[in-house]
């Protein structure tokens, strides 16, 4: 499977929970399956969506479940040490791990060769950290749902990018609708 | 006056809630300051962007940030700054360490400090420049400031402000 593919499979499930989704086409993707006001886009400033997703699940009870990628991780790596130490039970790190840069033309990343992002958050201090294949991306991610436990998923798939058109929503009006949900 | 006191007053007083901090000698008192007061959530990041962006998630869940950093930082963070914080029009108390100005022995710190208002100005984020013990009085009108007009503000704190390094 590729990411576009779990991301309409996990759609059901996305849709009531607060998404902060990564930047470039996963975002245009989600937009397109499923926009939803609990969507939080990025549209730029690659690396940032499990940090802005901690800052989140740590100021209010929701839960919350940021979609992001190999690639961003690894350009944002202090961030696992961070989340290591104090993610709240409402916080899921859902990592698409194609072992390349999708937004920018496939090309590979090192998760795709000895990196090893499962081994990395654990090292980190990321106490619940589940590595899965794509077909078992929706019931791992509603047994975290379920679990109430801070959990780092790594979801091992194939690379490539459904064709999807670029977000054209103003990013205040983005910021907006989802603060109105993070507060309804 | 207590500076480290004062400013972590009136983080306190504007409802900021939400601290993260990359450190700096001269920042040591008043990240002490803020580790300890109860109404603050203190949280360390391990690089400044990071720490911007979980200001940003603290920002839509509700609470109100602000990040205590020094200015080699606006070097890592000037792409945080403009997609995120000002795309996204949020508020961010930034209270910087201005490490390279007057007072300064590290000789290589003034090679960031000349570049940090150019590059401030350049993304036309307000600044401020403390270089007085007294100048700290500004602090509770530009927290204000900044939840009112929902930007960045920088709040440049050098080492004078600081009461320097004792022999310099």
């Amino acid at each position: 499977m590729i990411r576009s593919e779990i991301l309409k499979e996990i759609a059901p499930i996305l849709r009531d929970e607060l998404v902060v989704c990564n930047i470039g086409i996963p975002s245009q993707e989600l937009h397109a399956i499923d926009d939803q006001p609990s969507n939080f886009y990025m549209l730029g400033t690659m690396g940032l969506a499990s940090s802005i997703g901690l800052g989140l699940a740590l100021t209010q009870p929701k839960p919350v479940i940021v979609i992001d990628g190999d690639g961003s991780v690894l350009t944002n790596l202090g961030t696992l040490p961070t989340i290591g130490n104090n993610a709240p039970s409402n916080y899921i790190l859902m990592i698409i791990d194609n072992g390349s840069y999708g937004s920018t033309g496939d090309q590979p990343t090192y998760t795709g060769k000895k990196t090893d992002l499962a081994g990395m958050a654990r090292a980190a201090g990321c106490d619940t950290v589940i590595e899965v294949q794509d077909v078992d991306t929706g019931d791992a991610l509603q047994a975290a749902l379920d679990s109430g436990k801070a959990t780092v998923l790594v979801v091992k798939c194939e690379s490539g990018n459904a064709k999807m058109p670029v977000i054209t929503m103003d990013p205040v009006v983005i910021c907006d609708r989802f603060m109105k949900a993070v507060s309804s | 006056m207590n500076i480290d006191k004062k400013i972590a007053d009136d983080l306190v007083a504007n409802g900021v809630s939400f601290v993260t901090t990359v450190p700096c000698k001269q920042l040591a008192g008043v990240i002490e300051e803020v580790d300890q007061r109860d109404d603050i959530f203190h949280i360390p990041s391990n690089k400044e962007d990071e720490g911007m962006g979980l200001c940003a998630g603290a920002w839509m869940g509700g609470e109100r940030p602000a990040i205590i950093m020094q200015n080699t930082a606006i070097g890592v963070t000037i792409n945080t700054l403009a997609t995120l914080i000002q795309y996204y029009r949020m508020p961010l108390p930034m209270l910087i360490s201005y490490r390279g100005e007057l007072r300064e022995p590290v000789a290589c710190q003034v090679e960031m400090a000349v570049h940090t208002k150019a590059l401030l100005a350049q993304l036309n984020i307000p600044t401020y420049h403390f270089h007085h013990q007294r100048d700290v009085e500004e602090f509770d009108n530009i927290l204000k400031y900044t939840f009112m007009s929902k930007k960045p503000v920088a709040i440049l704190t050098d080492a004078n402000f600081w009461g320097g390094y004792g022999d310099q």
